[in-house]
C-alpha cells in the first residue's frame, strides 16, 4: 500500500513539474499566430510588383529566431522571397531577442532578430559583441532592418484626439497624475473637454523590448519625471498584462485606460493614439514622422555595423520620437560561405524597397532612405 | 496457480490426483515480464521525480547562493545582473490564495454536480450528463484563458466593483485599483476549471456506494437526503478529498489560463490582503519571462521559484494522503 502511496503522489509531482518546464514552448507558441496567411495574401496582390533587387535563389533551408516585434515583416519578406525562390525555406521563430542571440552564439541559427543591437559592454558577465564574433568567427553585424513605432493608446470615452509630452506621459505612467482632466494634461490639450475618470496604467507584464524602448524615451526626454532604470521589465506603476496582446485588449475593455504598446497591435484594437509634443508642436504616428526620427539617430558602430543610437529626445519637428528599431544579428563573414550567400540573398530581399515599402501597411514604418542604404550596402558585403 | 486453468484443479472423476500446476508458474516468461513491466514503471517514475528534484535543486541552488534578498519572505523580483535579489512571497500569496478560494467554490460545487448525476438525475440522464461534464475537463486551458479574457472578466468587473464599493471596509476586499485579472477573479475562472476533476472522481465512487447501506438508511425512515448523508458522503468521503487535492494541484499549477489573465503588480507596489489585488502566481511568473532565460544565474531564480511550486504541490499531496488515511478507518 505504502508503495502505491508513494508512486501516487510522485505522479502528482511530475504532472505539476512538466506543466512548469514545457512553459518555454507555450510561450512561444503565443507569439505564433501572427497572421501569416494575410501576409501572403498581400505579399499576393503587391509584393510582386516592386523591385526587390536581383534576387539570389537558393534550395534549402535558412533559420532564423528572435524579436517578435519583427514577426510580422519578416513573415512578409519570406513571402516575397518565398514567390520568387519556391525551393527556399525560410524559418523565423517569434521566440525574443535575448533567446534569439542566445541561440545565434549557440550557432543554431543563421541570422537573428533583436530589438536591441548586440550589448558591447558586460551584463552579468557576458558581452553579447564578443561572443556573436566568437561564434561567426568574424566581427558580427547589426542590420537595422525594421522600425516599430510605439504607441501611446489610450480609452477615454469621448476624447478622440489628446496631446502628451514626455513630462506629461512620464507622470502618467509613474501614477503622479491619476485623473484625466489633471491641470498638467488639460494645459496641452486646451479645448478638448476632459472627463475625470481615472487613470488606469497598463504595462507589459513580460520583459520586453517594447518596456525598454518606452522606458528611454522616457528617460532620455524627461529626465527629472522619470527617475527609473531602463530596461526590459517595467519599473513605473500600473497593472501588468501579458505581451502586446494583453495590454491592447486591457485598455480596450476600460475606459480610462492607458499604456504604451506597438502600432500594429494599437491599430488592430482600435485604439485611439495620442500625439507626442517634442517641444516643437504635437507629432502624429506615421510612416513620416517616425523615419525623421530614425534619420536623426547616430550609428554607433563602425563601417557596416549600422547599431544605432536614437535620439529619443529629439526636437526635430514633425519627428515622432517613441520607436523602436529592431536589428538583423549576422556574421560579416559565415564559415561556411554557401550559409552567408543564402544569408545575403534573403536579406536583400528584406532591405529592398519594395519589401520595405509593404512594411507601413503592418504597422511598421520602413527605413528612410538614408539608412536604408546604408543597410543594402551591409548587406552586399556579407559573405 | 496463474496459468493452470481452473477446470485443471478440479478432481478427475475417476479419483485420480488433481492435474496440478508445475509450481513453478511464477518463474514463467509472461509472469517474468509483467511483474518486470510493473515494477520498471514504478521505478522509472519514482527516478524521474527524483531526478527532477535533483535538476531543479541543481539548477536553482547557484542563483540562491548569490541572492541579496530573503528568497522566501522578499517581495522584490530581480534576478540576473551583479546584485540579483529576489523572493517568492508574492507569488505565494497569490499561488495559494487563489488555489484555496478555487477550491472553496469547486468543491461544493463539484460534489453537487456529482450527488446529481449519481443520485437525483434520471437514469437515462446519467450518462450522456455525466459524458458532457468530462467533456469539460478536455477543454484546453488556454480557451478558458481566452473565455476568460474576452467574455468573463467584462461581466465579472461589475460585480468585483459593487463587492469593492459595499464590502470594501473589509480588508480581504478592500478596493485596489487593479481593473482585470484580481486574485478572486483568476480564483473563479480556476475554480471553472477544476470542477469537472471534481465531479468525475467523486461521481465514480458515489456511484460505488453499497446499496444495502442506501436502503438500509431508507428502510429506517431516512429521507433522501438523509440517506446521502449518512450513507453516499460519508462512503465517498476520501474519493472526494482525492479528488480535491487533484483539482489543488491543477489549480496551484495552472498556466497558460493564468498568465493570459493575470494583472502583475509593479515593483515595489504596495501590499495589501485585499483579494481585489493583482500579482503573478508561480506558474505565471516562469510563463511570462521564460523568452528572457539568458543566463544561468537569471534562470536559477525562476528555477528556485519552479521548486518551491514542486515542494507546495508535494505537501499538499502528502496531506491529503494523510487525511484520507485517516478517515478511511472511520468509513470501514
Amino acid at each position: 500500500m505504502s508503495a502505491t502511496r508513494t508512486t501516487v503522489r510522485s505522479a502528482f509531482g511530475v504532472l505539476a513539474l512538466s506543466g512548469a518546464l514545457l512553459l518555454s514552448s507555450c510561450a512561444s507558441e503565443n507569439n505564433t499566430p501572427g497572421g501569416s496567411a494575410d501576409n501572403a495574401s498581400q505579399a499576393g496582390s503587391t509584393g510582386n510588383t516592386g523591385n526587390t533587387g536581383n534576387t539570389d535563389c537558393f534550395s534549402g533551408n535558412l533559420k532564423a529566431e528572435g524579436s517578435s516585434a519583427q514577426k510580422n515583416a519578416i513573415d512578409e519578406a519570406i513571402s516575397v522571397f518565398q514567390t520568387k525562390c519556391a525551393d527556399a525555406t525560410i524559418d523565423y521563430n517569434p521566440s525574443g531577442s535575448g533567446s534569439g542571440i542566445k541561440q545565434f552564439i549557440a550557432k543554431q541559427v543563421d541570422f537573428a532578430g533583436s530589438d536591441s543591437a548586440l550589448k558591447t559592454v558586460a551584463v552579468d558577465g557576458l558581452v553579447e559583441a564578443d561572443d556573436a564574433a566568437k561564434a561567426c568567427g568574424s566581427p558580427a553585424w547589426n542590420l537595422p532592418m525594421v522600425t516599430g513605432p510605439i504607441a501611446v493608446a489610450y480609452n477615454v470615452a469621448g476624447v478622440d484626439k489628446l496631446v502628451l509630452n514626455a513630462e506629461v506621459t512620464a507622470q502618467i505612467f509613474d501614477g503622479r497624475i491619476t485623473t484625466w482632466n489633471d491641470p498638467a494634461i488639460a494645459k496641452l490639450n486646451a479645448g478638448v473637454k476632459l472627463p475625470a475618470t481615472p487613470i488606469k496604467v497598463y504595462f507589459r507584464s513580460d520583459d520586453s523590448g517594447t518596456t525598454e524602448n518606452f522606458t528611454k524615451y522616457l528617460k532620455s526626454a524627461a529626465p527629472d519625471a522619470w527617475s527609473y532604470e531602463t530596461g526590459k521589465k517595467w519599473t513605473g506603476k500600473g497593472e501588468g498584462k501579458e505581451k502586446s496582446a494583453g495590454v491592447a485588449t486591457a485598455v480596450k475593455g476600460q475606459d480610462g485606460g492607458i499604456t504604451y504598446v506597438e502600432l500594429s497591435y494599437a491599430r488592430q484594437n482600435r485604439l485611439q493614439m495620442a500625439q507626442i509634443d517634442t517641444g516643437s508642436g504635437p507629432v502624429v504616428l506615421n510612416a513620416e514622422s517616425v523615419g525623421k526620427t530614425v534619420a536623426t539617430a547616430k550609428p554607433t558602430g563602425s563601417g557596416n555595423d549600422l547599431a544605432l543610437k536614437i535620439d529619443y529626445a529629439t526636437q526635430e519637428s514633425g519627428a515622432y520620437p517613441i520607436i523602436l528599431v529592431t536589428y538583423e544579428v549576422v556574421c560579416s563573414t559565415y564559415a561556411d560561405p554557401a550559409q552567408g550567400a543564402k544569408v545575403k540573398a534573403f536579406l536583400t530581399t528584406f532591405a529592398s524597397d519594395a519589401v520595405q515599402g509593404q512594411l507601413e501597411e503592418l504597422g511598421y514604418a520602413p527605413l528612410p532612405t538614408a539608412v536604408a542604404s546604408k543597410v543594402q550596402t551591409a548587406v552586399k558585403a556579407i559573405s | 496457480m496463474t496459468g493452470v486453468p481452473v477446470v485443471d484443479e478440479k478432481p478427475e472423476p475417476k479419483g485420480n490426483a488433481p492435474l496440478g500446476g508445475d509450481n513453478a508458474s511464477t518463474a514463467r516468461l509472461g509472469d517474468r515480464l509483467f511483474g518486470g513491466a510493473a515494477t520498471a514503471s514504478g521505478v522509472i517514475v519514482i527516478a524521474m521525480v527524483t531526478l527532477i528534484a535533483t535538476f531543479l535543486i541543481v539548477q536553482a541552488v547557484p542563483a540562491l547562493l548569490d541572492n541579496q534578498e530573503n528568497f522566501l519572505t522578499s517581495r522584490a523580483w530581480n534576478p540576473g545582473g551583479d546584485q540579483p535579489g529576489f523572493g517568492i512571497l508574492e507569488f505565494l500569496w497569490t499561488t495559494v490564495v487563489a488555489g484555496a478560494i478555487a477550491m472553496l467554490i469547486a468543491v461544493p460545487f463539484g460534489v453537487a454536480v456529482a450527488l446529481f448525476l449519481t443520485q437525483y438525475a434520471p437514469v437515462w440522464m446519467r450518462g450522456p450528463a455525466a459524458a458532457l461534464v468530462d467533456l469539460l475537463a478536455a477543454v484546453p486551458s488556454i480557451v478558458y484563458g481566452l473565455w476568460g479574457l474576452i467574455t468573463f472578466a467584462p461581466f465579472f468587473r461589475p460585480i468585483q466593483g459593487w463587492i469593492e464599493s459595499t464590502f470594501g471596509w473589509f480588508p480581504l476586499l478592500a478596493q485596489t485599483g487593479i481593473t482585470g485579472g484580481t486574485i478572486l477573479f483568476i480564483a473563479v475562472v480556476l475554480s471553472i476549471m477544476v470542477v469537472p476533476i471534481v465531479t468525475a472522481l467523486s461521481r465514480e465512487i458515489f456511484a460505488q456506494t453499497p446499496l444495502a447501506h442506501k436502503e438500509g438508511a431508507l428502510a429506517l425512515g431516512a429521507t433522501h437526503w438523509e440517506m446521502i448523508r449518512t450513507t453516499v458522503l460519508p462512503f465517498g468521503r476520501p474519493g472526494v478529498i482525492s479528488a480535491s487535492m487533484l483539482a489543488l494541484g491543477r489549480a496551484l499549477g495552472e498556466t497558460i489560463a493564468v498568465t493570459f489573465l493575470v494583472s502583475s503588480l509593479p515593483n515595489g507596489a504596495a501590499w495589501t490582503w485585499s483579494l481585489f489585488n493583482g500579482g503573478e502566481t508561480f506558474a505565471s511568473k516562469i510563463a511570462n519571462n521564460a523568452a528572457e532565460f539568458s543566463n544561468p544565474s537569471r534562470t536559477g531564480a525562476y528555477i528556485a521559484a519552479a521548486l518551491v511550486l514542486f515542494v507546495l504541490t508535494f505537501v499538499v499531496n502528502s496531506i491529503a494522503r494523510i487525511v484520507i488515511e485517516r478517515r478511511k478507518a472511520f468509513s470501514e
